[in-house]
């Protein structure tokens, strides 16, 4: 890629509110006339982002360049770009006409000119006869429409938008959708656009930013992210999937829900363990046990308009879920067959929890600022800096905070056919990740105990 | 009648007794003569008095003054008031705020008496320090009131523009404030047109506003032409109050 054809690139930024790491080391590039979406859960970042690039805010770490030029220290009135805010901020002393030539004003535009683009844009975004009206008077669509109006009349460089179809109900946001997408091809500028929207961004985007906890998850086109993602949240947070831990037996043969499979997946090396995600769409079912690679239960099927969902149960206990054309009962048997191609291997993010301990006595080791008893070893000294392992498996988790060793909150979680797999916060910012097979709800406040014998201490290699 | 529009009665009667009536009284007393006849004397009395003319001139222009004073020196100070990052203690904007529970005539003795204590002159400038002093939270109130419950998405979206901070300052923060600033200025306007006491004690009755010569008339018993003058006074007042009622304002301010 020539490098006139970075519009804007983001190096290395960093950004903290507080002791809140809201953003950590964002580093990409966004190419010229592309639609690029944002897209993440509330609190990622991604709007702190957006508002770094218009200039609210400043960053810790970092720079961020437009057409090259760092344009970091730049307030933000002399930024080539203009927003569109989540909750529009029209000017309510003002009409639609002067709302829109705002900026036309500031940069002292003739007159008869001002008139001729703010007609221009009214008519883009289907809003002509509205001139006149009092911005507090509109619906909430047309109040966006003219946001948009008074942002691209200005032809910016990069239009940024956030949120910006998030006030509005259902049907309208679809016909938005459509709008929008028009837009960016009739006006061939660079748009960025921030949602937490899955399908907004499939819909819309030529590029796709996933961002989780101020950290990129994935860059890439809507289908690459669909068909391909690289973690497990991804997986999770785009589109539905079924997502199990798996084993890389060697090369394209995977094993995972007690079965191996053929796969298209290569460089993973052998025994090596895996995450595995299959679309639900992708799992072919049949009421011949026989023609499939293995067997199932049906325990539930709902329809939903175009497709049925079914959830199966399958030979070896493992839960998945299936979407079909077709309806299969609950309690019938079916065969079910899934082909290379749809199988997705991801390389685990971490296959056990690591914490940085220090030695207290033969008998207790202090990590995650507690101290925890531990089976007796002469290994380490006490003040000895180790590494201290604990199984996903092993941490206990209780219903009332106060009786754990600590306390925490239930952050994440992911359902991994035959257990949960949960990221809990402790009180103090750190992450324990534990694999269950109790049922816990996303902000649950739990205690997190460990037993001695599953506390594995370590050397420390740094 | 309902049940419940009879609870209003209290305050229909205490608004006839001590609103309506004193008003259709003012009224009757200002279009007749000791007699009891009804004429318009008072009225040309008034336009022919040049005494009284140029204290009425007097009263407005240092009403006029005062309130310009406030709003120069009140708009900033709400404005540092409601900027978080210049304002993190809600204790500043009290201390700003707390002269408004004394009694204005107690404040007025103790300025006179700081005046006095300093060797400085009573006239024309104690009267406007003493009045800008006593009526400057008045303004600021309302003005911070209607700043800090602004959102600052306006402000954001004027720089996204284009738009300097002076000019996001001039053409959005300014003109979104005026429901503010017209309540600063009814309320700093209006009593100051019509004071009397203020001016007594700080310009040891040196200077004469329109209040004092209606409280003189009033004393002397020429409740006519007094009431006659309250009526231009009221007029004058009523017509400050029509500022307020712009198109749409946002309700913001003290009242």
């Amino acid at each position: 890629m020539k490098s006139n054809d970075k519009i804007i690139e983001f190096k290395n930024i960093s950004k903290s509110f507080g002791d809140k790491c809201v953003l950590d080391d964002i580093s990409f590039y966004v190419k010229k006339g592309e639609f690029l979406t944002l897209l993440g859960p509330s609190g990622c970042g991604k709007t702190t982002l957006l508002r770094l690039l218009a200039g609210f805010g400043n960053t810790d770490k970092g720079e961020i360049l437009i057409n090259g030029e760092n344009i970091t220290d730049v307030p933000p009135h002399e930024r080539p770009v203009n927003t569109v805010f989540q909750r529009y901020a029209l000017f309510p002393h003002l009409d639609v006409y002067e709302n829109i030539a705002f900026g036309l004003k500031l940069h002292k535009v003739p007159t008869d000119e001002i008139d001729r683009k703010v007609r221009k844009v009214l008519k883009m975004v289907s809003m002509t006869d509205y001139e006149d009206r009092d911005v507090e008077s509109l619906s909430g669509g047309q109040q966006q429409r003219v946001a948009i109006a008074r942002a691209i009349v200005n032809q910016p460089t990069v239009l940024l938008l956030d949120e910006p179809l998030a006030a509005l109900d259902l049907k309208m946001r679809k016909d938005m959708q459509i709008e929008l997408k028009e837009m960016h091809k009739k006006l061939g500028i660079t748009f960025i656009y921030v949602t937490h929207d899955q399908e907004e961004a499939l819909t819309l985007s030529d590029t796709i930013v996933v961002m989780n906890e101020g950290k990129i998850q994935q860059i890439g086109t809507p289908t690459d992210i669909y068909n391909e993602p690289q973690n497990s949240f991804v997986a999770d947070f785009i589109g539905e999937s079924n997502i199990l831990n798996g084993k890389m037996v060697k090369d394209r043969v995977v094993e995972f829900a007690g079965h191996q499979f053929d796969c298209v997946d290569e460089g993973f090396g052998e025994n090596v363990d895996v995450d595995v995600v299959v679309r639900p769409e992708d799992i072919y079912i049949m009421n011949k046990v026989e023609g499939g690679q293995f067997s199932a239960r049906v325990k539930s099927c709902t329809f939903k308009g175009v497709h049925y969902e079914m959830f199966v149960e399958t030979d070896k206990g493992y839960e998945l879920m299936i979407q079909d054309y077709n309806a299969f009962e609950p309690e019938s048997v079916v065969g079910l067959i899934i082909k290379p191609a749809d199988i997705q291997v991801m390389k685990k993010e971490r296959v056990v929890n690591t914490f940085e301990g220090e030695i207290v006595d033969e008998t207790h080791v202090k990590f995650l600022e507690e101290t925890f008893e531990c089976e007796h070893q002469d290994k380490f000294a006490a003040g000895e800096k180790v590494t201290v392992e604990v199984e996903f498996s092993e941490v206990d988790l209780i219903d009332h905070p106060e009786e754990g060793m600590l306390s925490g909150e239930v952050h994440f979680l992911l359902y991994k056919g035959d257990h949960y797999h949960l990221t809990v916060e402790t009180d103090d910012g750190d992450h324990i990740w534990v694999d269950t097979n109790d049922v816990w709800d996303k902000g649950d406040l739990v205690g997190i105990n460990i037993a001695p014998k599953d506390i594995k201490i370590v050397k420390r290699n740094d | 009648m309902t049940k419940r529009s009879t609870w209003a009665l209290p305050y229909a009667i205490f608004l006839v007794l001590f609103v309506a009536l004193p008003l259709i009284l003012i009224m009757v007393y200002a279009f007749q003569d000791g007699a009891g006849n009804w004429t318009l004397g008072n009225f040309t009395k008034f336009f022919k008095d040049t005494d009284a003319i140029n204290t009425f001139a007097l009263s407005l222009e240092v009403a006029i003054e005062n309130t310009a004073i406030c709003i120069l020196l009140g708009y900033p100070a709400a404005w540092i008031l409601a900027n978080k990052k210049l304002n993190k203690s809600a204790v500043t904007i009290v201390l700003f705020i707390m002269p408004m529970w004394i009694n204005a005539l107690m404040r007025t003795l103790a300025t006179a008496e700081l005046f006095h204590m300093l060797g400085i002159q009573l006239g024309k400038g104690t009267l406007i320090v003493g009045m800008v002093y006593d009526y400057l939270p008045f303004m600021i109130y309302p003005i911070y009131n209607i700043l800090d419950r602004m959102d600052k998405s306006y402000a954001e979206a004027a720089a996204d523009l284009g738009a300097t901070p002076w000019q996001v300052f001039w053409k959005v923060q300014v003109p979104l404030s005026m429901p503010g600033i017209m309540s600063g200025i009814m309320m700093v306007f209006m009593p100051t047109v019509s004071t009397f006491a203020i001016s007594e004690f700080l310009t040891n009755n040196k200077i004469k506003l329109f209040g004092t010569i209606i409280q003189e008339n009033i004393n002397s018993s020429m409740w006519n032409y007094g009431a006659a003058l309250s009526l231009v006074m009221l007029v004058i007042i009523g017509m400050t109050s029509l500022l307020q009622d712009n198109k749409k304002e946002v309700s913001g301010g003290i009242v």
